[in-house]
């Protein structure tokens, strides 16, 4: 099934200084890291850039999306749409810092008339998003290889076939999750203490 | 409140309260509230902040050549500019000069930004206050064409043009998918445009929209990823060899001809589309002259774009650099962001305690300590407010001052700032426009004014890209290929303590990182970002922000229909950009107001 004109999309979105939210970034952080990919598929931090995105979002015959989604479910469960269900999803609540953003890329991509042919989504219900400066939580951190398996079944299916990193690592950058997570300050230098939110979780 | 008198506004809440409300967290949500008067004017604002970033508290024991990245993800529209803010402040501390070649790729960039980010505001944030799409569809496609000619060459004009787009639009919102249409206040009698007139600003929205395929690339070209580029304390993170191939490694003179080719698109489409677009539809909306606020009082600008490398002096830097208060037009303040007594944050009527709150803290003493309280006067719950005590805290937006004085900032305040110290390249473009609309001076002191300048920056800014792409290959041939100055890379060369500051002027203003550096790591760091000086809250003395400001006695046509208030936000390119995107319960857009 792989043409050799397709060109697929991986998008990890979110703000990864916003616990579960870096999910989708996390996800393709991980993948970079430990696959090598066919040169027909290109991997992207994006990060909470919403229309900005646009530009690659139309010039993908297929994109794959990984995002923390509200599915009302248990933290931590993966759930995989596809297609038209996909925009309906990521506006499913108002949760995400970002997911509007997205939903009005998918629009404006499909009012340009250059929506992807294939369009995938998978979404973990996140645990945590009220720690900004912290890292995923221990349930969303567990399902990334889960996450990045499905990823795998969905670009076979695609003709595209991911096969471990063999040499080539990237370097980690000062926001890859090790460096992150440990250069973090502690809870009385930074105040943790005193956040008082406007909106608690419970209002999201 | 009793009513009182401010900065020449007088506030009243003694009329019916609306709110605002966007409820989401995109990017720092804001609330605006206003009360009216029996005639449907704004008599009172309050504009609050409703999520709290605290950055600051994130990057303190990081190491300071990191905080770029972070600073990168605070926000998802100004990335690079709060990069470069940060490389600058640490460069700044540490005294670390850059090489010639990186001053003119942070320029391009930093420029490069401005021309997207003014375009995408202007045609997807903005131009939907102004632009009705419903009444696009019923537009004769062969007058939009004559009124698309009859304003610009631009060659995308004939009548079969603006059939297809406009059956495409047909099709789009038939389909139910209003998607980025789905919040629009359609029909409104504030809008004044003829059903050509928007069609052809809706076909331009779909062509800008188009457009940023090509400008993103140059953030590729010399940031090596998007939509996240890589910098660099010392530099840019990009070698040069002109006589090298392909496209990765060393940027080679095939990748400079595509910058060199997107610049001359983004001219062409800025000078030809966007500046005849704003001319024509500001040509409906002469008698809609509300919204100046501090506009014509007191604005700021901290100036950019430095011509040579390393000399950040008002006299090399291409964006104007300056202070205008009270009104006096003909006297241009010098700024200075390491002066204790000028640049000041306040958090009285905040959600941050202060030790004394009567007294203001300069950045570098900054302090950022989260203190939720309402005042007696909220009504609702704590986690579900009806409606705000603007007597008590009620922002999570500090209220930075300058010289006490509050500031509005971002292109109009450049333009102005420019103006009156008589540049050229700022004045005449103003002069001209206004006279093309039959206008007087002072109509520049609006909400049409800000998106005006917008616009002409824009323009500006495609120009100066031209000019810093032919001084880097001027450099680049004449033998200095140096892109970063790697000498004081490794902490051991740094001074125990070290404290710095570095500025840029974003898309939206004026925008100040400070740091203070102890022993390798960041002890103290505060950002002043452009939405802080627009958005903030009163301050001790009762003064009002630029948003409240630019509210004040603006007449509502619809009560429940804020579209005069959207236009005037929108007018600033708040850094809440997406903050009228308003998600209900079940999912779909749209904007909550509750009058009462």
């Amino acid at each position: 099934m792989s043409n050799a004109r397709d060109r697929i999309l991986i998008l990890g979105i979110g703000n990864l200084l916003w616990a579960d939210e870096g999910f989708g970034v996390r996800c393709v952080e991980v993948l970079g890291a430990e696959s090598a990919l066919p040169p027909s598929v290109r991997l992207m931090d994006g990060g909470t850039q919403g229309l900005y995105l646009l530009p690659y979002v139309t010039q993908a015959s297929h994109l794959l999306v990984f995002d923390a989604i509200d599915y009302g479910l248990a933290p931590g469960s993966l759930k995989l749409v596809r297609g038209d269900e996909v925009p309906r999803f990521m506006g499913a609540k108002k949760m995400s810092l970002h997911q509007t953003g997205f939903q009005e890329v998918i629009a404006a991509a499909a009012l340009l008339g250059r929506l992807p042919r294939e369009l995938v989504l998978i979404g973990v219900q996140p645990a945590q998003l009220e720690d900004f400066g912290g890292s995923l939580s221990e349930p969303v951190r567990g399902c990334i290889g889960d996450a990045i398996a499905l990823a795998g079944e969905v670009l076979a299916s695609w003709g595209a076939s991911l096969r471990p990193r063999t040499e080539g690592r990237v370097d980690a950058d000062a926001l890859a999750i090790d460096r992150y997570e440990c250069g973090r300050p502690s809870a009385a230098l930074a105040c943790r203490h005193g956040d008082a939110r406007f909106l608690p979780a419970g209002e999201h | 409140m009793a009513a009182y008198e401010t900065q020449g506004f007088s506030l009243d809440d003694s009329g019916r309260r609306v709110v605002v409300d966007p409820v989401t967290r995109i990017e720092g949500h804001m609330r605006v509230e206003v009360n009216l008067d029996e005639n449907n004017v704004i008599r009172n604002a309050v504009s609050t902040g409703t999520m709290w970033r605290g950055l600051e508290v994130i990057l303190k024991g990081r190491d300071p050549r990191d905080a770029w990245a972070f600073t990168e993800r605070i926000c998802g529209v100004c990335t690079g500019t709060h990069a470069l803010t940060s490389v600058r402040a640490v460069e700044d501390a540490l005294g670390i000069e850059i090489p010639e070649n990186a001053n003119s790729i942070r320029n391009i960039m930093q420029l490069t930004l401005q021309v997207h980010d003014h375009l995408v505001h202007f045609y997807h944030l903005h131009a939907l206050d102004w632009v009705d799409v419903v009444s696009a569809l019923s537009a004769d496609p062969k007058a939009t064409s004559q009124l698309a000619q009859s304003i610009s060459s631009w060659p995308n004009s004939s009548p079969g043009y603006f059939r297809d787009v406009q059956s495409r639009l047909k099709k789009f919102v038939e389909s139910g998918q209003l998607g980025p249409f789905m919040n629009g206040y359609w029909g409104n009698p504030a809008y004044k445009l003829p059903p050509e007139a928007n069609l052809m600003a809706v076909t331009h929205y779909l062509e800008a929209l188009d457009f940023q395929k090509e400008i993103v690339k140059i953030h590729t070209i010399f940031g090596g990823k998007n939509p996240h580029p890589n910098w660099l304390v010392g530099g840019m993170p990009c070698a040069i060899n002109l006589d090298g191939v392909g496209a990765v490694g060393a940027i080679n003179m095939e990748r400079l001809n595509m910058v060199a080719g997107i610049i001359d698109r983004s001219i062409e489409f800025i000078d030809q589309v966007y500046l005849p677009d704003l001319k024509a539809i500001a040509s409906f909306y002469k008698d809609w002259t509300h919204g100046g606020g501090l506009a014509g009082l007191s604005v700021m600008s901290y100036g950019d774009i430095p011509d040579r490398a390393n000399d950040h002096s008002a006299a090399n830097l291409m964006l104007p650099r300056g202070a205008i208060i009270d009104g006096d037009l003909t006297r241009v303040h010098e700024v200075d962001l390491r002066d204790p007594e000028q640049i000041q944050e306040f958090v009285t009527h905040s959600w941050y305690r202060y030790a004394d709150e009567r007294k203001g803290l300069h950045p570098w003493d900054g302090v950022t300590e989260p203190n939720f309280e309402l005042g007696p006067k909220t009504r609702g719950e704590r986690t579900r407010i009806e409606s705000l005590d603007e007597e008590g805290k009620y922002s999570w937006i500090k209220s930075p001052r300058w010289r006490g004085h509050a500031m509005e900032v971002g292109p109009l305040a450049r333009y102005v700032i420019g103006y009156v110290q008589g540049k050229p390249e700022f004045k005449e473009p103003v002069d001209r426009l206004l006279s093309d609309l039959g206008l007087p001076l002072e109509a520049i002191f609006s909400t049409l004014g800000r998106t005006a300048a917008r616009g002409l920056e824009a323009s500006w800014a495609a120009h100066k890209m031209r000019y810093f792409f032919d001084k880097m290959i001027g450099n680049i041939k004449a033998g200095d290929t140096a892109t970063a100055n790697v000498g004081k890379w490794s902490p051991d060369k740094w001074p125990a303590e070290a404290k710095g500051v570095g500025f840029s002027e974003a898309p939206r203003g004026a925008l100040g990182h400070w740091i203070r550096i102890r022993d390798g790591r960041i002890e103290n760091y505060q950002a002043v970002v452009p939405t802080t000086w627009n958005g903030s809250p009163r301050d001790h003395k009762g003064q009002i922000g630029a948003f409240e400001a630019a509210l004040m006695n603006t007449p509502m046509a619809v009560a429940d229909q804020p579209l005069e208030i959207l236009r005037t936000l929108h007018s600033f390119d708040p850094c809440l950009a997406c903050s009228t995107h308003v998600m209900s319960p079940d999912g779909q857009e749209m904007s909550r107001v509750q009058v009462r």
